[in-house]
């Protein structure tokens, strides 16, 4: 008996501390209160409110934008380096290159942020390219620092692919070009999408890396809702926050239904 | 299993000097960095012909084999694969096709894509790639399995297909390496007998890379055993079995009773050996390449002893106390088909000697701690000089 009980309590206590903070941000959103901590009844007020709110849903598609452009650009930096530094037999400063790209990984974003504000400035008044800050600065600085993302990611897939797949590809017919997007590329496919995904998420939550480099007019979703808290938690907020919870619980609940019908049934 | 010659003749052509070879290799030395993996290789395959290279982990045998197929190229030297000099040509244009020893089927793919990825290449039509695609599985016996994915294979069908897949294009030149390397032992000597009975009815030259030397001797017309990047030995398997033409090839297929010893009459009818580290002068009757006084090496084998308890009568031809020792049985191994004794010889030596278990429980059988004569023939043992 003891032992039928320790397994729930334990996997119960563990989802209510991770889920416990969620739950109550989606309860809250439907708050027909101003204040955001006192509950006063049923409401979707919140939801209207964010649709007209001028800033919040601008800056959303904001970030989304910049996290996608940035992923992309980071997931054909990183597989390339990742496809150096596995591939590659020995080149001049690979260990170098080892190092710096695992290097943003551990740096406080803080030091990333400044070193890359102090940057583009610098090249602004010496080639003047990036003219001031903005959109494409925060773009350039997600793509550096979720490059180093990628590459761990796909540098441990491509580690463990054996060379004789391609090797075999190549024994049967297949020119190099064919033996990468037949062979290669199915088979790294899983970790390109993590690490895309990955690169996204990073994007999107980035804060304190695109305080530094954003410019007039280029707020994210992040310094937005950060501005907004330091005038006490506004519900459109919430609300939010819940359509964000919902899509991506619908991502990952369809990408589970899509894995679990894909993996076969056992010989 | 060993592929049977059916007209001596013309089933064996490296025995027919004019014979023109399918693969030649000339000369090849492949270096990685100062270390030649393969040093000086010259070798000749002919058409229809199932080779075994055989070596021991780091011989060169599968940098050879790599080499054939074009993953790398000689650091000098040629390879000649029907008359076209292969240096200039990659991998994917080559009549040759390899089967992995890790199989190298592609995870993402079926049975059928797999097997269809090297036609696919050719352009083939479709209705004639799913002809060959049926025609293979009904050869590796795995019509039905078609839509299955690899992981879903067992180790014996992975290896099928990896060999349909290998034979798809028809190719000239089979390199497999380890083919059964990753097989149990019963489902290896299945697979052999399957492995031999295919290659007869397509007649492709196959060239196979084994550690093995059961599987070498049972599979191959030919042998080819490396040491060190060098090709110690070519030869058929009752050649390099029966007369190694060197102290390694002697030691590494089978077991050897190897001694060192002096020559004492150099005639040439005879030889005679004396052989302090034997205890014994042995009597060689028939000629051998060497000189009076030279130091050389004397093989046999532990089956080509006999064991008596009373000392053996002189052999017609052979002078006697030569080619037998006393000794002491000091251990036993039985092995149910036959028996391994570990003999002492007086001077402390040991000698490996084998019996035919011919008759069950034998109670004649030579036991422990029985004091035996062993004895040999004069055609028995080997004289090696190198």
């Amino acid at each position: 008996m003891r032992r039928s009980l320790t397994v729930p309590i334990v996997a119960t206590l563990g989802f209510l501390f991770l889920y416990a903070p969620i739950i109550a941000l989606v309860i809250f959103s439907f708050n027909a209160n101003r204040l955001v901590t006192v509950w006063s009844g049923f409401s979707v007020a919140s939801y209207s409110s964010l649709w007209s709110d001028p800033q919040l849903l601008p800056a959303a598609w904001l970030s989304l934008q910049i996290a996608a452009i940035a992923a992309t650009i980071a997931l054909v930096l990183g597989t390339l380096c990742a496809y150096a530094l596995v591939r590659f037999r020995r080149f001049r400063g690979k260990t170098v290159l080892q190092a710096t790209v695992s290097a943003p990984l551990v740096m406080p974003d803080v030091i990333t942020g400044l070193a890359l504000l102090l940057m583009f400035v610098a090249m602004q008044s010496l080639i003047g390219w990036p003219s001031g800050r903005g959109v494409l600065t925060i773009v350039i600085a997600h793509a550096t620092f979720c490059t180093a993302y990628v590459t761990v990611v796909v540098q441990s897939r491509l580690t463990d692919l054996d060379l004789s797949l391609e090797e075999a590809a190549m024994d049967l017919g297949a020119t190099p070009v064919r033996v990468f997007f037949d062979v290669t590329l199915p088979i790294i496919a899983p970790a390109l999408v993590s690490g895309w995904l990955l690169a996204f998420t990073l994007s999107l939550d980035d804060l304190v890396i695109a305080s530094f480099v954003s410019g007039p007019g280029s707020s994210t979703l992040p310094m937005v809702i950060y501005s907004k808290v330091r005038l006490g938690v506004a519900p459109e907020v919430n609300a939010l926050a819940t359509i964000i919870i919902g899509f991506v619980a619908a991502g990952v609940f369809i990408a589970t239904l899509l894995q679990l019908r894909r993996k076969p049934a056992k010989a | 299993m060993a592929k049977k010659p059916q007209l001596v003749a013309d089933t064996r052509p490296w025995r027919d000097p004019a014979a023109k070879p399918f693969v030649r290799i000339r000369n090849v030395t492949k270096k990685f960095g100062d270390i030649a993996a393969v040093a000086d290789v010259s070798l000749n395959i002919y058409k229809g012909e199932l080779f075994c290279l055989l070596g021991g982990s780091g011989s060169g045998k599968s940098t050879l084999l790599r080499m054939l197929a074009g993953f790398e190229t000689p650091t000098s030297g040629t390879i000649e694969i029907d008359g076209q000099d292969m240096s200039k040509v990659a991998p994917y244009n080559r009549p040759v096709n390899m089967m992995f020893q890790s199989y190298a089927l592609f995870p993402h793919m079926s049975v059928a894509q797999n097997i269809a990825y090297g036609l696919k290449r050719d352009g083939l039509p479709r209705a004639e790639i799913e002809a060959r695609v049926a025609e293979l599985l009904q050869l590796v016996k795995l019509t039905g399995y078609e839509n299955r994915k690899p992981n879903q294979l067992s180790g014996g069908q992975r290896q099928r297909v990896a060999l349909a897949r290998a034979l798809a294009k028809r190719p000239k030149l089979l390199l497999l390496d380890e083919p059964l390397g990753a097989l149990d032992k019963k489902l290896r000597e299945e697979t052999q007998f399957e492995l031999v009975k295919i290659q007869e009815t397509l007649g492709v030259t196959f060239i196979v890379v084994t550690h093995d030397q059961e599987e070498a001797m049972s599979l191959a017309t030919r042998i080819g055993v490396m040491n060190q990047g060098e090709i110690a030995m070519v030869g058929e398997p009752t050649e390099i079995y029966e007369f190694p033409n060197s102290r390694f090839v002697a030691n590494f297929i089978g077991s050897a009773n190897m001694v060192e010893g002096v020559v004492t009459e150099d005639e040439p009818d005879h030889v005679r050996i004396q052989s302090k580290e034997l205890g014994t002068d042995i009597y060689v009757s028939h000629g051998v390449d060497c000189s009076p006084e030279q130091i050389l090496w004397w093989a046999i084998r532990p089956e080509k002893i006999n064991l008596s308890r009373e000392k053996p009568a002189p052999q017609a031809g052979v002078p006697s106390e030569t080619n037998m020792v006393k000794g002491y049985v000091e251990d036993i191994a039985y092995l149910g088909d036959m028996t391994v004794y570990q003999v002492k010889l007086d001077n402390g030596r040991y000698i490996r000697v084998t019996k035919t278990n011919a008759l069950r429980g034998d109670p004649e059988a030579i036991s422990w701690d029985e004091t035996v004569w062993a004895s040999w023939a004069g055609t028995s043992g080997s004289v090696l000089v190198s």
